[in-house]
């Protein structure tokens, strides 16, 4: 996706809860205490007995985090940023990207074909997979293309969510596909793998053989249950820190190869033309990145005085070294603090307390990883990249504070 | 005394497994665990539709432009618009600009097979594997052939009654083949 255009309706709906502008400020948008249908809450909740058990649990009715589908059913939904403490992205709001739709899987039937240059082509089923040793990490997915809306036309209504709503992050369980490269027996010359899905589009993505000694999965599990549908059900490739179109979901065919296959989503998507003339390709790590999700639009500040500043950090190279916020335009930098565990190739959570004395001024936050990268400036990522670059936007983000306690996105006042 | 030993189990149960991560196979894992059955050729066969800029897995079969347009009409027109020109969704064909190549520099140059696709037979794989949206994997390799044959005549690539097959479609070099760059980032501190 090359930019996430965002409608007039996308916006009005991630603002929809403004009207109880006085509730915003402390938990961003997802609280609507004006609309718990069907739901008697008693004056005193001690003096009638709860409600019963249940089989499958919801959430309270005053809470509505929602995604924002954005485009047609090829599009992508954003998940809701600023409305989840933590790192962990509840799986019905992990965000969505597909280019053909959701496909309905039986995973009864459901086969992994593994062959080309291997001794043993070989067909897995659902089962056989979850027979190998597994293990389970967590790890941020994040597509190439998010941020794109805070690239050109920058413009100041823009939420957490529909600036940088395509990145998530899970717990993902599965066997690692080294183990079942064993179990197939690469030939000596293997260097690239073809991963292909089972959806209408038939997702297909070359990738290097060394990811798939490093950390590569094949996942079925996130969040303690079986992927969703819209994450791959049931079974996926993970890429750990890499660009989520190639971490093909619904997998059904893995092709060994000696050479990259130059399907369309790794040559006329998913690459990147340069100011030189050139175009990269397999620009697979995601650089690292940051974004405050608290305070940011629509929040309005109802008062000066003590707020605590947050959102998370990632680096698809490992893990986050240190997150400096600017609470004057970037005058001065602070480090914020790092909620442990710090883990490789996902969210991290920073926090950093600040005294709000009434005045305009721009919030900003800047990531390092332990590679010793610096997430950039607008102005050196475009220059690095040029205007018109389609994926990896990974600039340092912005939040004007007014006076009045209003909180816009963007550099520009 | 009974919890003492379960704990006490569990605690020589972990060190057996000892910690691991990532690929890395664990110590006290066989060379193979048998799990899995043989693929068959035919199943391999049902499911290996890629083709390789070389031509490997292109199938037998041929088409030229004139077959193609009509195929195009009535499959592709409604997305691609009437000359391929038009959308409403991706823009198939044209060739602006004519020198350089400053979809960096530039937002304004929309990406099309002619100014941005490196290899012809990129072409065939993905109509063959995802289009009509509305009926993917649905066409015939001829017929497959004749679009790819009328897209790259419409984006002045080949001529109007080139065929193409299998052996004459790798040989075909797109206007942008020359222009991609394997990734350079590195992380550290140089933004690229």
């Amino acid at each position: 996706m090359a930019d996430v255009s965002i409608s007039r309706r996308a916006l009005l709906a991630s603002a929809a809860s403004a009207v109880g502008a006085h509730a915003l400020w402390r938990v961003g948008h997802a609280q609507v205490p004006a609309q718990a249908p069907h739901t008697i809450v008693p004056p005193d909740p001690t003096k009638v007995p709860g409600a019963p058990l249940s089989e499958l649990g919801r959430r309270s009715p005053f809470e509505r985090p929602r995604r924002i589908p954005v485009g047609s059913a090829q599009g992508s939904s954003l998940a809701p940023l600023q409305d989840l403490y933590g790192i962990v992205t509840p799986a019905d709001l992990h965000f969505e990207r597909h280019h053909a739709g959701v496909p309905a899987i039986d995973p009864g039937r459901y086969k992994l074909l593994i062959h080309g240059m291997v001794e043993r082509p070989t067909v897995f089923d659902l089962e056989a997979l979850k027979r190998f040793p597994s293990v389970s990490h967590l790890y941020f997915l994040e597509c190439s293309g998010n941020g794109g809306s805070s690239y050109r036309n920058i413009r100041p209504d823009l939420t957490p969510q529909l600036i940088d709503g395509l990145t998530s992050t899970s717990e993902w369980t599965g066997v690692p596909l080294a183990t079942l490269f064993r179990e197939v027996g690469v030939k000596p010359g293997a260097k690239w793998l073809l991963a292909e899905g089972a959806d209408a589009a038939v997702m297909a993505r070359s990738i290097p053989m060394d990811k798939a000694a490093e950390d590569a999965l094949i996942a079925y599990g996130q969040n303690g249950e079986a992927l969703r549908p819209e994450q791959g059900y049931p079974a996926r490739l993970l890429l750990p820190g890499w660009e989520g179109n190639a971490n093909v979901k619904w997998i059904r065919r893995i092709e060994i190869a000696d050479r990259p296959f130059m399907t369309r989503e790794e040559t006329s998507k998913y690459t990147d033309p340069l100011p030189d003339g050139t175009a990269r390709m397999f620009s697979f790590a995601m650089d690292a990145k940051s974004i405050i999700t608290f305070p940011a639009y629509p929040v309005i500040l109802p008062e000066r005085g003590w707020f605590e500043i947050s959102g998370i950090a990632w680096s698809g190279r490992g893990r986050i070294s240190r997150v400096d916020v600017s609470t004057d335009a970037g005058r001065r930098w602070t480090p914020a603090e790092l909620q442990s565990p710090v883990l490789p190739k996902c969210h991290t959570r920073f926090r950093c307390l600040w005294r709000w004395d009434g005045r305009e001024t721009t919030l900003l936050s800047r990531a390092t990883d332990e590679t010793g990268y610096v997430q950039p400036t607008l102005e050196q990522l475009r220059s690095a990249r040029g205007l018109g670059t389609s994926y990896h936007f990974n600039h340092i983000r912005a939040w004007r504070v007014r006076g009045d306690g209003t909180v816009m996105f963007g550099l520009e006042g | 005394m009974r919890v003492a030993v379960v704990l006490l189990a569990l605690t020589l149960a972990a060190a057996a497994c000892g910690n691991r991560d990532q690929g890395a196979a664990r110590p006290d894992a066989p060379a193979r665990f048998g799990f899995g059955r043989a693929a068959t050729a035919e199943e391999i066969w049902a499911w290996n539709i890629d083709v390789m800029p070389d031509g490997a897995g292109l199938p037998p079969g041929s088409g030229t432009a004139a077959q193609g347009v009509a195929i195009y009409a009535r499959k592709c027109a409604a997305c691609h618009g009437r000359t391929g020109a038009e959308g409403p969704f991706d823009r198939l064909v044209g060739r602006e600009p004519r020198s350089g190549f400053p979809f960096g520099r530039d937002p304004r140059f929309v990406k099309t097979l002619g100014n941005y696709w490196p290899y012809a037979t990129t072409l065939y794989d993905y109509v063959n594997r995802a289009m009509p949206l509305d009926a993917p994997g649905s066409l015939t390799p001829d017929e497959v052939y004749g679009l790819v044959a009328f897209l790259l005549w419409r984006n002045e690539i080949v001529t109007d009654t080139a065929v193409m097959n299998a052996q004459t479609l790798p040989r075909v070099v797109m206007p942008a083949h020359d222009r991609f760059v394997i990734d350079n980032r590195r992380g550290g501190p140089e933004v690229r």
